[in-house]
C-alpha cells in the first residue's frame, strides 16, 4: 500500500494514498467541522463547512472530498477558514426557522453545535425562507423540509445502508429539497421505516415521531441492549427518561448493525407499554381469571405441580421455554425442568 | 440443527454477518432477508451493488429477487433435486474441489452415487428451473473463490428439512467452500434467541452445551453441579408432547414465552391437548390464545425489563441491558427462581449474571465469555476459555465432527400437495413490518399492517374473480379461515402465500402436522388448501 506523508496544522501524518484530508486530520486527533459528511456514507462535499486552507491551492477546498497528496501541508483554523465557516452557518441560518427553544433536536443539533462553536447567533443575511409542510402522516417519522439543509446525508443513508434509494433531491435551487419518488409523504412511498435516514440527520428536519415532546435530549439516560426482534442481534440504545422508555436511537458502536436498525428495532419497542400487557398473576376460578398475587399464583402451582410429579410420575410434565427469553431464562426453565420435575420434557418452537 | 450437525458437528452459522462484505457469491435458498432479517438484508444489497454475484431460489418474487444475477423460481419443496441437480452438473464438469473433499471429508462416493440420477433434464422438470440456468449457476457457484450460502426457514420448515440443510451442505463441501472467511453455510436465525435457546439446553435431548441426555459422564456433570440425580432419557418434543397431551399423558404444563395455539402447526390439535391436561402455568407478556387454556397464568417481563444475554445467529453472545423496572414487579428469572424454592429446590442467584456464570462453566463453548468480556461487542462461540477471542468462523482446519460428512440424499416430496379438493398450494412466512406475535402489541406497527393480505397470483385471481381488498375463506384439511387478499405477481399461480402474524387469520389453523422425522419441525411452508370469495 502506498503511504502519502503530508503535515497538518504542523504535524507530521502518514496515510494510505487517497485517504481524504478531513481523515487524516482524525488520525492527528484533529476534528474538521462537517455537516454532510459521515464515515458510514461515501463522501458528497455538499456542505462545505469542512473547508481548510491548503498551500498552493488558491480557494479554500472542502476537506473531506479533497485527497492527501505527499507533501500537502494543510491548516484546519485559520482566519480566512474560520470566516469561511461563520459565512456557511450564517447562510444556512438565513434560511432556518430558528424555533430551537422547542426544536425536538435541541441539545443533539450539530448545526446549533457549530453555531455555538463559531459564535453565529443571527443570520446578517435577511430574505425569503423555504415554507413546506411537514410529513407526519406516519406513526413513525417525522420530516420538516424547512429544517432540512440540504446535507444529502439521508438521501445517502436510503440508498447505501438500506438500499431503498427512496430518497433524492427534488427540484432545482432555490426550491431543492429532499423527496420521495412524486413527492410523495413516506407513507405512500417506498420508505420501510428503518429510520436509517433519522440516525443521520444533522438538524431537526427528520426525526423520530413517538419522542416527539417526551423528553429534551440531555434528559435520556440511554441503555445499550439487544433487540428482541429476529436472530440478527442489532444492538441499540433505549432512550430512557424517569423510569420511562421513550425511544430508541442507533448505538454506533454496535458490533453487528452499526447504526442500521429496522423498523421493528427502531419502533417496535412500544410493545412493552401495550395496554394488553399483564400485570398481575392470574388464577383461573370456575371458568374465570381472577386476579391473584405472586405467592397464592406460585403456591397454587408448586402445589399442583408437586402434586402430579407425586400421583402421575415426571413424564406427565413437560415445559416448553422460548426462543424470545434470554439465556439466563432459558438457563434456568431447563434446570428447574431436570432438577425439580425430573424430566427431560423441555423443548421450544425454534429446535431447526 | 441437527442437519448441520450431522454434516460438520456443529449445528451453527459458520460466518459472521461482516463476511458478507467479503464474499464474491451469495446464495441465498429459502430466505427473505430484506424482510425477515431486515439489516442482513441490506447488507446483501450493499454486497450486491458492489459487484458480488447474487443467486436467489425461492418460489416467491422476493425483494433480493430484483437484485439477483439469477433468480431461480423453484416449484416449492423440491429443494434436494435443484441441490443434487447443481451437484450432478459441477462433478459432471469436473468443477469440484479434490482437494478439499480428500482431505477434509469422507462418503463422497454415496453422494456421487446418489445425484448421478439428478441429470439436468430430470430436475428441470421436477423444480421448474431451465436447464441453462441450473447450468450457469453451478459453474458460477463453483468457480467463485469465496462463496457464502443463507438459508432459513424455507429450507428447514418441511418434512424433509434435515435433508434439505444436508444437501446444502453437501454442496458447499464439494467445492470447498467452508472454512475460510466469507466461505460457508450460514443458517439465519428466525427469532432473537434461537441459537441461545438451544445452547442452553431447552432441548429434550441435551443439556447445555449440547450435551447429552443419555451421555452417562454428561449426566454425572450436571449431577454433580445442581445436586439431584438427573433422568437420563430424552424427553419429549414439543410435536410428541401434544400428541401425548391429547392421549392424555401429559397432566401440566408449564408455558414461559411461547403461543403454540398461533405458531404450531394444526393448531385444533393443540387446543384440544391443552384443554385435556389437568393443570397449565402459561407465562407471557400478553394474554394469548395459548393463555386462554391455562390455570394460572404468570406476567412475564419484556427484554426491557432484565439483565441477561442473548446470542444471535452468528453465535454472537451479547448484553441484553435492563432499562426500566419489570412491570409486573418481578423478572422472569425471579419468578422461576421463587417457584423452585417453593418447591423444595431454592436456587441463590442474586443476578442474571450469576447465573450465566454458573452456565458457563458448564457449557465448554461459553466456558471463557463473562458479562465483563462481552461488555463492547459481545463474543462469538466457541470462546473455551477466558483468554480465546471468539470465534467468527468455524471448521477452519478441522470440522466440528472431525471430517465433513457426505450424505446421498433423494428427493422427499412435501407431505401434502394440492389435488382436486384443495387446489392451491399454501405456503406461509413473515413480513418485514411485523415479528411473530409481540409486534402486533406496537400501537405505531399495527396502525399501519393491522390485517392480513394473502397473496394471490393475478391468473388465480382472474379465474376467482378475485380483487386486491376482497375477502376469501381459505381451507385445508384442518381447518379455515378469513383473511382479505392482495392479487400479486410475487407469487406463481397455484400458489398462496400467507404471513403468521394475525390472530384474525391464523395461518396454523390450515398448515399441516406433518412434521421432519428427525428435527420434528412442521411443515409450515407447504399444504393444500382451497380459497373461495366471502
Amino acid at each position: 500500500m502506498e503511504l502519502v506523508k503530508l503535515t497538518i496544522d504542523g504535524k507530521e501524518v502518514q496515510v494510505p494514498a487517497g485517504t481524504t484530508v478531513l481523515n487524516a486530520a482524525e488520525q492527528l486527533g484533529i476534528h474538521i467541522p462537517r455537516l454532510c459528511h459521515d464515515p458510514d456514507l461515501s463522501p458528497f462535499g455538499a456542505c462545505r463547512l469542512c473547508v481548510v486552507e491548503i498551500q498552493g491551492m488558491r480557494s479554500l477546498p472542502a476537506s473531506c472530498v479533497t485527497a492527501a497528496t505527499p507533501g500537502m501541508v494543510v491548516n484546519t483554523d485559520t482566519p480566512a477558514v474560520h470566516e469561511a465557516r461563520q459565512t456557511i452557518l450564517e447562510l444556512l441560518m438565513a434560511n432556518h426557522p430558528q424555533d430551537c427553544l422547542t426544536c425536538e433536536k435541541m441539545g443533539d443539533c450539530r448545526l446549533a453545535d457549530y453555531c455555538y462553536q463559531y459564535g453565529v447567533k443571527k443570520s446578517t443575511f435577511t430574505g425569503e425562507r423555504q415554507r413546506h409542510i411537514a410529513d407526519d402522516g406516519n406513526p413513525f417519522i417525522v420530516r420538516d423540509p424547512d429544517k432540512c439543509i440540504l446535507c444529502g446525508k439521508c438521501v445517502r443513508a436510503c440508498a447505501e445502508i438500506t438500499g431503498k434509494d427512496n430518497l433524492d433531491f427534488a427540484y432545482r435551487g432555490f426550491k431543492t429539497k429532499v423527496a420521495t419518488f412524486g413527492d410523495a409523504p413516506f407513507l405512500e412511498s417506498e420508505c420501510v421505516f428503518c429510520g436509517s435516514c433519522v440516525s443521520v440527520c444533522p438538524t431537526g428536519a427528520l426525526m423520530e415521531k413517538p419522542m416527539q415532546g417526551k423528553a429534551r435530549r440531555w434528559e435520556l439516560d440511554r441503555v445499550k441492549t439487544t433487540c428482541p426482534f429476529c436472530g440478527t442481534g442489532c444492538n441499540f440504545d433505549l432512550c430512557v427518561k424517569e423510569g420511562q422508555i421513550v425511544g430508541a436511537a442507533s448505538n454506533l458502536g454496535s458490533a453487528v448493525n452499526g447504526r442500521a436498525l429496522c423498523i421493528k428495532g427502531r419502533f417496535g419497542w412500544d410493545f412493552v407499554y401495550s395496554d394488553s400487557r399483564l400485570k398481575t398473576p392470574l388464577i383461573k376460578k370456575d371458568g374465570e381469571f381472577v386476579p391473584a398475587t405472586w405467592d397464592e399464583a406460585l403456591d397454587l402451582i408448586a402445589d399442583r405441580l408437586k402434586d402430579i410429579r407425586q400421583k402421575n410420575g415426571p413424564e406427565y410434565f413437560a415445559a416448553l421455554s422460548s426462543a424470545r427469553c434470554t439465556n439466563e431464562e432459558n438457563y434456568l426453565l431447563q434446570k428447574f425442568v431436570r432438577t425439580v420435575m425430573g424430566t427431560n420434557s423441555i423443548d421450544h418452537c425454534a429446535r431447526t | 440443527m441437527a442437519g448441520l450437525a450431522t454434516s460438520f458437528g456443529s449445528g451453527a452459522m459458520t460466518n459472521s454477518i461482516s463476511e458478507i462484505a467479503q464474499a464474491q457469491l451469495l446464495l441465498l435458498v429459502g430466505t427473505n432477508t430484506t424482510e425477515a432479517h431486515p439489516v442482513i438484508g441490506y447488507k446483501m444489497r450493499q454486497a450486491a451493488r458492489r459487484g458480488a454475484k447474487l443467486i436467489v431460489v425461492d418460489p416467491r418474487r422476493i425483494e433480493l429477487a430484483g437484485e439477483a444475477d439469477h433468480w431461480l423460481r423453484i416449484r416449492p419443496g423440491t429443494d434436494i433435486p435443484l441441490l443434487n441437480g447443481l451437484m450432478h452438473i459441477i462433478i459432471e464438469e469436473g468443477l469440484y474441489d479434490h482437494s478439499f473433499i480428500a482431505e477434509r471429508t469422507e462418503n463422497f462416493e454415496a453422494l456421487k452415487e446418489t445425484v448421478k440420477k439428478y441429470t439436468p433434464d430430470c430436475v428441470a422438470r421436477l423444480t421448474e428451473v431451465p436447464v441453462e440456468d441450473l447450468r450457469q449457476v453451478a459453474r458460477l457457484y463453483a468457480n467463485t473463490d469465496r462463496a457464502m450460502i443463507f438459508y432459513t426457514l424455507g429450507i428447514t420448515e418441511h418434512v424433509c428439512g434435515t435433508s434439505n440443510v444436508m444437501s446444502i451442505a453437501n454442496l458447499a463441501m464439494l467445492t470447498g467452500h467452508l472454512g475460510r472467511p466469507g466461505t460457508g453455510v450460514n443458517p439465519l436465525r428466525g427469532q432473537n434467541n434461537v441459537q441461545g435457546a438451544c445452547d442452553m439446553g431447552a432441548l429434550p435431548n441435551v443439556y447445555p452445551g449440547y450435551q447429552r441426555v443419555s451421555d452417562p459422564a454428561a449426566r454425572a456433570k450436571f449431577q454433580e453441579a445442581w445436586g439431584v440425580a438427573l433422568s437420563g432419557d430424552i424427553g419429549l418434543t414439543i410435536p410428541e408432547m401434544f400428541d401425548r397431551a391429547n392421549a392424555g399423558e401429559i397432566k401440566a404444563m408449564y408455558i414461559l414465552g411461547e403461543n403454540p395455539v398461533l405458531t404450531d402447526p394444526n393448531s385444533n390439535h393443540i387446543r384440544s391437548g391443552l384443554k385435556k391436561m389437568e393443570f397449565l402455568v402459561v407465562q407471557e407478556l400478553f394474554f394469548t390464545e395459548t393463555a386462554e387454556y391455562a390455570d394460572v397464568v404468570l406476567p412475564a417481563a419484556s427484554f426491557a425489563e432484565t439483565d441477561g444475554t442473548f446470542t444471535n445467529t452468528e453465535r454472537r453472545v451479547q448484553r441484553v441491558r435492563k432499562a426500566i423496572e419489570p412491570l409486573a414487579g418481578r423478572a422472569n428469572w425471579q419468578t422461576i427462581m421463587a417457584l423452585s424454592a417453593k418447591m423444595g429446590y431454592p436456587m441463590h442467584y442474586r443476578s442474571p449474571e450469576e447465573i450465566f456464570t454458573e452456565m458457563a462453566a458448564l457449557t465448554p463453548s461459553y466456558g471463557g465469555i463473562s458479562y465483563a468480556r462481552m461488555e463492547e461487542n459481545g463474543i462469538q462461540w466457541p470462546c473455551p476459555t477466558s483468554d480465546h477471542p471468539g470465534t467468527p468462523y468455524l471448521h477452519a482446519r478441522l470440522f466440528t465432527r472431525g471430517k465433513g460428512l457426505f450424505q446421498g440424499i433423494d428427493h422427499i416430496p412435501p407431505a401434502e400437495l394440492p389435488d382436486s379438493v384443495y387446489p392451491f398450494l399454501l405456503s406461509t412466512g413473515r413480513i418485514l413490518y411485523h415479528y411473530n406475535v409481540t409486534t402486533p402489541y406496537s400501537a405505531g406497527i399495527n396502525s399501519i399492517w393491522p390485517e392480513e393480505y394473502a397473496e394471490v397470483n393475478p391468473d388465480d385471481a382472474a379465474r376467482l374473480s378475485l380483487e386486491t381488498g376482497n375477502r376469501v375463506r381459505v381451507a385445508s384439511r384442518r381447518g379455515e379461515l378469513f383473511t382479505k387478499i392482495q392479487v400479486t405477481d410475487r407469487v406463481p399461480p397455484g400458489m398462496i402465500w400467507m404471513s403468521f402474524h394475525y390472530r384474525e387469520s391464523p395461518a396454523n389453523v390450515l398448515t399441516s402436522d406433518a412434521v421432519d422425522p428427525i428435527s420434528k419441525t412442521g411443515e409450515y411452508k407447504v399444504c393444500a388448501v382451497s380459497i373461495e370469495r366471502a
